[in-house]
């Protein structure tokens, strides 16, 4: 017992989740790895910070969401009752903005005054450009080139809110490419700058930070859900492309048994067709952006690109978190193609006057599956992660309406 | 048993001076002409020999290495390249040596990688995203071969952490500025030399200093406190410029040749 409580302490240094996690990355970070890893275990144990927190999420990003009762939904997943974590009623529009305003709190701790952030589909971003407004910090935002055509309104919103945002040209101009530009800008103004990563992926401690500021998603539901069905829930489902909201909402449960962990991937046209981002369904071990995990590679070790119809799940790898859940058999992930995500976009917008993002329509198609296979005494909770209005745009070119 | 590298930088020592160390990404702009390329370098002058493994994602590089290797990713360039390349540096009769990503390697597999190293004549690897605390596989796998390990140190690196990662190197410790790229000459100068300094303080490895040196006088001015000097970007822009035909072979070997004049009379009086 002993040793193994050793070797937990060890693993949690070293930010192991088996043998996934770690640190791959240029010795000129680790100083401030160190001091993130350090200001966020101080602030986990102080009661000042947790009130602050709390504070915030009260008073300005509208915490607890509530939790909704899918009933006209439910007929379409076999009967099965889906419960909606309402993240997407969050200030900024998505689970997002519940890490940043952690993240920004533990910023001021350590006396940072710039941050800088990737974002893919812009909502990260503009959740950073919301809290660097809030803190008084200035703030850079990486975006892809590409994306930054893509996601045009959100790369305005986050200049209104002051940020600049900085297209990055390299390599394949999307989320990867802004993570690594963030990166570079970091190990250039380490002293100043405080990286404000995204979700449960990069070098350690971020995978922790990130899960940790995340987890009062699960923690609220699993109360909302015993007090409103007086019992847990058989299955907890949520889209995972890093997997924020995934692990947010999962890990409150790990330790519950009887509960059902589902992520559902970007499958976009298909895993047969080499055109997705399921980094755990068609991916395999490997290194990226400091840290191991479920990555999609070639025979070289060379990433290899992504594509899913939701800018926020286009990403090649996944939390590290996951891959061990995964391997564990804790927790299922499953593909789910880009036609699947937008029958249920337009299935929850139709039955529950409900616009949910592209991103999080993913986890609605897994509900339907689920519902189908375990039947109208099942209870689903869905992570409801982000609202859909970013998305008007790309769902009215899939369903061909004229704008 | 000594490296090759490491008995290179014996003779530096001797010959108090320091040695000039080239980097170029196998396949670029294509295989063949990064051997033309490499051949160019050593007969101006070059001592020691960096084949790159180009990656898809090289956060510590600048844009000048990511477009390279980029390059030679689409040509095709990928680990059979890269022990190619090496093998023909070594047979050129320079001390040569792997710098990769921690990807490639992983992917490729840490035992094999090692022993194709080794076979092929090279000196050890430099891994720059590799941290100590998750290279007790690799530390195995190079001493198994016999390879020099070679991490890279940072400014920001603690005093304690400097030694641990310094006394982790044979061969010799790699140090990065971080402002290498955007400083000042002088300004850099004196940021690598406090580095070498404070390596020099924990460990009595040779230090091998890469900051973006590209031109005579800075090789110069770093020769006379550190054991090596690292040039890549500035041989990668010669082939971008003008190419890797005559012109472009003419210009890498000149850039030798006036690096190799920097680095040898640096301490001379």
């Amino acid at each position: 017992m002993a040793k193994d409580k050793i070797q937990d302490f060890e693993s949690m240094v070293l930010g192991h989740f088996g043998p996934y996690g770690g640190r791959f990355v240029p010795e000129a970070l680790i100083a401030a790895l160190d001091e993130l890893a350090e200001a966020h275990s101080q602030a986990q144990s102080d009661p000042k910070f947790h009130a602050e927190l709390n504070q915030l999420h009260k008073t300005y990003s509208g915490r607890p969401s509530i939790l909704t009762d899918a009933k006209r939904f439910s007929q379409y997943a076999g009967g099965a009752r889906v419960l909606l974590k309402r993240e997407d009623l969050n200030h900024t529009g998505s689970h997002k903005i519940n890490n940043v305003l952690g993240q920004s709190l533990l910023t001021k701790r350590m006396g940072k005054k710039r941050i800088i952030a990737e974002t893919g589909a812009g909502q990260h971003g503009v959740a950073s450009a919301t809290a660097a407004a809030l803190f008084g910090l200035e703030c850079v935002v990486y975006m892809g080139e590409a994306d930054t055509k893509r996601q045009a309104l959100n790369v305005a919103r986050m200049k209104l809110l002051g940020a600049e945002v900085v297209p990055v040209t390299q390599g394949s101009k999307t989320l990867k490419d802004a993570i690594n530009e963030a990166m570079r800008d970091w190990v250039t103004n380490v002293e100043t700058t405080h990286y404000l990563l995204g979700t449960v992926a990069g070098p350690h401690p971020f995978p922790t930070v990130v899960r940790d500021f995340q987890r009062i998603i699960g923690v609220e539901a699993k109360e909302q859900v015993l007090e409103l069905t007086g019992k847990l829930p058989d299955a907890v489902l949520a889209c995972v492309g890093g997997g924020s909201n995934a692990i947010g909402i999962f890990h409150p449960f790990i330790e519950d048994k009887s509960v059902r962990l589902i992520g559902l991937e970007a499958g976009g046209k298909g895993i047969e067709t080499g055109l997705h981002a399921a980094t755990i369904s068609g991916g395999s071990p490997g290194v990226l952006h400091g840290t191991r995990s479920y990555v999609l590679q070639d025979k070289n070790g060379q990433t290899v690109e992504s594509h899913s119809i939701s800018a926020g799940l286009d990403y090649p790898g996944v939390g590290p978190e996951h891959a061990y859940l995964n391997d564990l058999g804790r927790a299922e992930y499953r593909p789910i193609t880009d036609d699947q995500a937008m029958y249920a976009f337009s299935l929850l917008c139709k039955s529950e006057g409900i616009i949910p993002a592209i991103e999080t329509a993913h986890a609605l198609a897994g509900a339907l599956e689920i519902g189908n296979e375990l039947g109208k005494e099942a209870t689903l909770l869905i992570n409801l992660s982000g609202r859909g209005d970013k998305d008007v745009q790309t769902a009215a070119d899939y369903f061909g309406l004229p704008l | 048993m000594s490296t090759p590298l490491e008995k290179l930088f014996t003779k530096a020592k001797i010959e108090n001076r320091a040695l000039l160390i080239g980097y170029l990404p196998a396949g670029f702009p294509i295989q063949k002409k990064a051997k033309k390329i490499i051949k160019a370098m050593v007969s101006g002058g070059v001592d020691a020999i960096e084949i790159g493994y180009p990656y898809s994602d090289p956060v510590m590089d600048g844009p000048v290495i990511q477009a390279a290797s980029d390059e030679a990713i689409k040509n095709g360039a990928g680990a059979a390249e890269v022990f190619e390349l090496l093998q023909t540096s070594v047979e050129l009769g320079v001390p040569s040596v792997v710098m990769s990503y921690w990807s490639p390697i992983e992917k490729y597999g840490a035992t094999e990688f090692a022993r194709e190293v080794s076979k092929r004549g090279g000196s050890g690897v430099i891994t720059p995203d590799l941290t100590f605390e998750e290279s007790e596989k690799w530390r195995a796998e190079s001493t198994q071969n016999s390879l020099n390990r070679i991490y890279v140190v940072a400014p920001s690196s603690t005093k304690d952490r400097l030694a641990k990662v310094a006394n982790e190197c044979t061969g010799f410790v790699y140090a990065a500025s971080l402002m290498g790229v955007t400083g000042t000459r002088s300004l850099v100068s004196a940021n690598a030399k406090q580095l070498v300094e404070r390596v020099r303080s924990v460990s009595n490895t040779p230090v091998a200093v890469g900051l973006g040196v590209s031109n005579k006088e800075q090789a110069k001015e770093v020769a006379v406190f550190a054991d090596g000097v690292i040039v890549g970007s500035a041989f990668i822009k010669v082939v971008q410029e003008f190419g890797a035909g005559r012109t472009g072979l003419k210009k890498v070997k000149q850039l030798a040749e006036s690096l190799s004049e920097g680095v040898r009379s640096a301490r001379k009086i």
